[in-house]
């Protein structure tokens, strides 16, 4: 039989907000243990829980990015269960009632299509603390500083048929978050992890089979590992007339398999009821209205945009669009200099290699967009070539801060477009090299480079190489008699 | 209606140990406010909205701001074993 998986991912997505979602504790990351957990995140008698404004602002934001409803009340529930990281036996979440529902994101296919993945639901919850279980001999640590950091939990519908589709939902919904600045991204402190819900069945089958969960994912590349084992050890459960047992697993990508992680005896029960200690969220179009104002124009968008309106290659629009600070540098630079290929160029190459080089984000990048497009300009007007241009951008970025003209001005290091010039450089290298002429004659014509590198040498990379390459050519075809 | 396996099940749940006699008692305790429960069902609400709390106000929200110190040394006053600044509870093993 042939069968085929079906995935659906639950993504937890950490809000970059600087206090928790209930308390006014601080969500820094890697501080010592307890510093940051205060008597609202212990769930100490007495206290009582205050929604964070932020988080739901960012909640609202998401939900717009995806095409999705922001209900107008949404109730937060308590989800109980025993764990000694979650100090009060339950955590607070959202079930019937989430903040956002009913959205989608289009992945763009191979064949330039689109795929849509519908998702169901994101809804706000808080975080747990962290047990550290090889510190101390015979006993668990807890460390509660993560408790209570605001969580938006993003379930798709089980949508996705591969392990490497679910990976490209996985990125998208990655790029997405930190585009709207919602979340940092950051898979090694735990900020965006990911269950995955895998079952198979029968290919043609409507019915879901018997799914698994596997836990926290934290890397695009055990998410793709994980589902695929999971897929296999399924199908073969089935394939020897055996079933799958609904269960949560846990991948270990030492041993690159899933293995059962609770017992069924405690299978999901949680008794979710509304939190009574907190009032239902109302949020009215105004507010969604003030939200939608505020939304950037989406990455999926402007790939699309600059494909169709600046004629990039598709690959060059994908890595243009992905992160909010290159896109704002690239079309600042596009418009600046008036050719967004030449700037697409500029930005894929020189610059991305230069923060590559240095370890850098690219909001760090050391020249400006108006500064670089004075650069590029020189370059059309054929001041200086590209080459030229290369060597210059590296004294801008070790800190020039004069201008571009000046830099040009004092360098030396202007193109020579003097046509005698060049003709006077091209015709001692044919007369030094008799040998690659006649092979030229000949029909060699791959030795032409050759002839170019020599008058550019002796013109000191001056040469403008346009006018280099018709004169060359016109040099060499006409024969001494 | 309720019976002694489910109220043992929600006890392992919630943690809380029950005699046989507890036990007997809840079945008739809880089964008499599912019972009202049962009652109240029977009213006709169609066109009635849910209400997740009694309150017909909006939630207050708190500006994202820091406003909490480190407490650890008088929170962890309390606790029954404490190392390096982390609570200690016996092993859990995943």
């Amino acid at each position: 039989m042939q069968w085929e998986p079906v995935i659906g991912l639950e993504i937890h997505v950490q809000l970059a907000t600087v206090s928790k979602i209930f308390s006014g504790a601080s969500t820094k990351y890697g501080t010592a243990p307890n510093t940051q957990a205060c008597a609202i995140d212990l769930g100490l008698p007495g206290v009582l829980p205050v929604v964070n404004a932020r988080a739901i602002e960012m909640a609202i934001l998401f939900g717009l990015a995806i095409n999705a409803r922001i209900a107008s009340s949404s109730v937060f529930a308590r989800k109980n269960y025993f764990y000694p990281d979650l100090p009060k036996g339950y955590q607070i979440s959202q079930y019937e009632h989430p903040i956002v529902a009913d959205g989608y994101l289009d992945l763009p296919r191979a064949d330039g299509s689109l795929k849509r993945i519908s998702i169901r639901r994101a809804h706000l919850e808080e975080d747990a603390g962290k047990s550290v279980h090889d510190l101390f001999p015979g006993a668990t640590g807890v460390d509660l500083n993560r408790a209570g950091t605001p969580l938006l939990e993003v379930v798709s519908e089980p949508d996705l048929a591969t392990a490497l589709e679910a990976v490209q939902y996985m990125r998208a919904i990655h790029t997405l978050v930190r585009f709207i600045g919602i979340c940092d991204g950051n898979m090694q402190e735990g900020s965006f992890r990911c269950d995955a819900n895998v079952s198979v069945r029968p290919v043609g089958s409507e019915a879901l089979g018997t799914r698994a969960e596997i836990k926290n994912l934290n890397s695009f590349r055990f998410i793709e590992r994980a589902i695929n084992y999971e897929i296999e050890r399924q199908t073969e459960l089935l394939e020897n007339g055996r079933n799958v047992v609904q269960e949560t697993r846990l991948y270990d990508p030492d041993r690159d398999e899933t293995r059962s992680m609770r017992n069924k005896e405690d299978a999901h029960d949680y008794r979710y009821f509304p939190d009574p200690d907190l009032l239902p969220i109302r949020i009215n179009t105004d507010e969604i209205n003030a939200a939608r104002a505020r939304l950037p124009e989406l990455p999926a968008s402007r790939r699309i945009r600059y494909v169709s309106e600046f004629g990039l290659s598709e690959e060059d629009a994908d890595s243009l669009s992905g992160e909010r600070t290159v896109c704002e540098y690239f079309e600042a630079l596009a418009q600046a200099c008036g050719d967004p290929t030449q700037a697409a160029n500029w930005v894929v190459g020189e610059l991305f290699a230069a923060v590559r080089r240095e370890g850098i984000d690219f909001s760090a990048v050391r020249v400006g967009p108006a500064a670089l497009a004075q650069l590029l300009l020189r370059i059309r007007g054929r001041t200086i070539s590209n080459t030229t241009a290369k060597l210059l951008f590296k004294v801008m970025w070790n800190g020039w801060d004069g201008t571009v003209d000046e830099l040009i001005a004092g360098s030396d290091l202007q193109q020579v477009s003097d046509t005698d010039e060049i003709s006077k450089l091209i015709a001692a290298v044919i007369a030094d090299s008799p040998q690659q002429v006649a092979q030229y004659r000949a029909g060699k014509e791959k030795i032409f480079g050759y002839f170019v590198g020599q008058v550019m040498r002796r013109s000191g990379g001056k040469a403008d190489p346009q006018q280099l390459n018709v004169l060359l050519k016109s040099a060499l075809s006409v024969r001494d008699n | 209606m309720l019976n002694a396996a489910q109220i043992e099940a929600l006890s392992r749940l919630a943690r809380i140990q029950l005699d046989a006699r507890e036990t007997a008692a809840l079945v008739t305790q809880l089964g008499e406010i599912l019972n009202l429960v049962e009652r109240m069902n029977a009213v006709a609400t169609d066109g009635v909205e849910p209400l997740a709390h009694p309150l017909e106000i909006d939630s207050r929200r708190r500006a994202d701001e820091i406003t909490e110190q480190d407490q650890r040394a008088n929170l962890q006053h309390g606790a029954p074993a404490t190392e390096a600044g982390y609570y200690l509870v016996p092993r859990v093993i995943e």
